[in-house]
């Protein structure tokens, strides 16, 4: 349950994300196709890093711990977007005259490592399922399903509302406050898990004795 | 890219072919170009005279430039005169700013009536540049040159290089209305940068526009005060400001009547102008400006 959960948040906010990216470079690159096509050139790609690594991370002891810090570090890595925004885009937009290139590198370095980081959780996610079910292709399409569903979502409720409704920025916070709390979630299930796990073992262990 | 109103009153639609018909003119507006680019539909349509830049037609809501094929400095359109209300703050500019070409015309004239001032104009869409060229008589000359580039970077970039133009002209539009990111207080105050000390600016937008009140409270949070320049015949408003206070309108009225004339030849009826330059607040104070963080453009609405 939680992991479906956290899937479809991941989803969520990668898109959220970038729906905003084009706004976010525009005061800097304008409003172009190309604008477009940088921040969703870098996102394919940093989500085709993510799924590599996550997929060789989840085959050496996959535990909940390393996958809610990928949330909650994607949480703490997409906070430069806020921060440092300004300071990010204008030695590249000095640097390069290009608007379409100009684009391309800050979207690599705004975007790229909080969406790396998201990549990693599908893949991941599907070898935490699957531990417990047999039905590894069913697992993952489910969780292919709820994921891509949350995108669905955080591109419709973005470009339709938030705009509308709030600051960018605090668009991104509410994002980052989403993965972070959705990371907590995961790490609370986890210690709840073990301490009951650990209540029902202690009967037996003391049968035993 | 330009455009005048949106044309939503059908019946005002029909009436110029109406009148052709029972004139006993051929109907039918010639297409003599169609072409898809990055940014939209462009189509080049002639009747008899007149010939028109569309953009979109497809999807209903066309903007137009047109010239006069016989008369080829009259400027057609109220919107495009319009622009030159700025003389009446800045008559002699040196260096002028345009953002957005549409078919060329205010660029061409203000070649033809300033041969020595030096014009930029930026685009972003080259097709329009191309179209420009083939059919409305723009070409490029030493003193009139075109980047084709969105006009935001642009103008961060002359700032950034410590240059600045005297006469700035705002009417970059695309798809629904301007663009979002040219609409906000934080462009402005880019402008406001690249404008020389005595320099004027003048922004096409609509008097019709769901952005009216949103638009004028940024105007006016950048600028303090503008003036609102508004015909009954057409659908465009003109935001025109300076840096210094505006000056009061007997100048305007003197100035009128020194430069008048040399504007008679493009059908600009500058006299009338003066009264019409109003500075009255006729849009809702409390509204919220647009910011870069803030500038949901089309999605907002009247309410």
């Amino acid at each position: 349950m939680v992991i479906t959960g956290v899937a479809f948040v991941s989803g969520f906010c990668i898109m959220t994300i970038e729906m905003l990216g084009a706004r976010i470079l525009s005061p800097y690159f304008g409003g172009s196709l190309s604008v477009w096509g940088s921040i969703i050139t870098i996102f394919m790609l940093a989500l085709a890093m993510g799924y590599l690594i996550g997929g060789r991370l989840s085959t050496r002891n996959p535990n909940a711990i390393t996958f809610a810090f990928f949330f909650i570090g994607a949480g703490l890595f997409s906070s430069p977007v806020i921060l440092f925004a300004d300071g990010i885009m204008e030695p590249i937009f000095l640097a390069i005259e290009d608007p379409r290139y100009g684009s391309l590198f800050a979207a690599i370095f705004l975007f790229f490592i909080p969406t790396a980081i998201l990549g990693m959780i599908s893949p991941y996610s599907i070898r935490l399922m699957v531990d417990s079910h047999e039905h590894s292709g069913h697992m993952a399409g489910l969780l292919f399903f709820i994921s891509t569903l949350g995108s669905a979502a955080g591109t419709l409720s973005t470009s339709f509302y938030f705009v509308l409704w709030f600051e960018v920025n605090q668009i991104l916070w509410g994002a980052i406050g989403a993965l972070i709390t959705a990371g907590c979630a995961i790490l609370i299930t986890h210690y709840l898990k073990s301490t009951q796990e650990v209540k029902q073992s202690r009967p037996y262990e003391k049968k035993q004795a | 890219m330009k455009r005048n109103r949106p044309s939503r009153n059908i019946a005002l639609k029909w009436l110029p072919a109406l009148l052709v018909v029972l004139l006993g003119f051929p109907v039918a507006a010639e297409t003599i170009h169609e072409e898809r680019s990055k940014y939209r539909d462009i189509t080049v349509t002639q009747v008899r005279d007149r010939r028109c830049l569309l953009f979109n037609v497809h999807r209903g809501d066309r903007n137009q430039t047109c010239i006069s094929m016989d008369d080829r400095y009259r400027l057609v359109f109220d919107y495009t005169r319009m622009t030159f209300a700025g003389l009446l703050l800045k008559p002699d500019p040196k260096r002028i700013l345009i953002i957005g070409l549409g078919g060329g015309t205010l660029p061409l004239t203000f070649a033809d009536l300033l041969p020595d001032a030096t014009i930029d104009v930026v685009e972003i869409d080259e097709a329009v540049v191309n179209v420009a060229e083939e059919f409305f008589f723009f070409s490029e000359t030493d003193n009139l040159k075109v980047t084709v580039e969105d006009g935001r970077p642009f103008i961060k970039r002359v700032g950034i290089r410590g240059e600045s133009y005297d006469y700035i002209v705002l009417d970059a539009f695309s798809g629904d209305y301007i663009p979002e990111h040219m609409l906000t207080r934080e462009f402005l105050e880019e402008v406001k940068r690249i404008m020389s000390p005595d320099a004027v600016l003048v922004a096409n937008t609509f008097s019709t526009s769901r952005l009216y009140d949103h638009e004028s409270v940024t105007y006016q949070r950048v600028f303090n005060e503008f003036f609102n320049f508004k015909l009954p015949t057409s659908g465009n408003r003109m935001i025109i400001t300076q840096l210094d206070p505006l000056p009061p309108r007997g100048r305007l009225v003197t100035e009128a009547q020194k430069i008048a004339e040399g504007l008679e030849k493009y059908g600009v009826p500058l006299l009338e102008y003066p009264r019409r330059l109003s500075t009255r607040v006729d849009w809702d104070m409390s509204r919220r400006i647009l910011t870069d963080q803030y500038s949901p453009g089309n999605l907002l609405r009247d309410n």
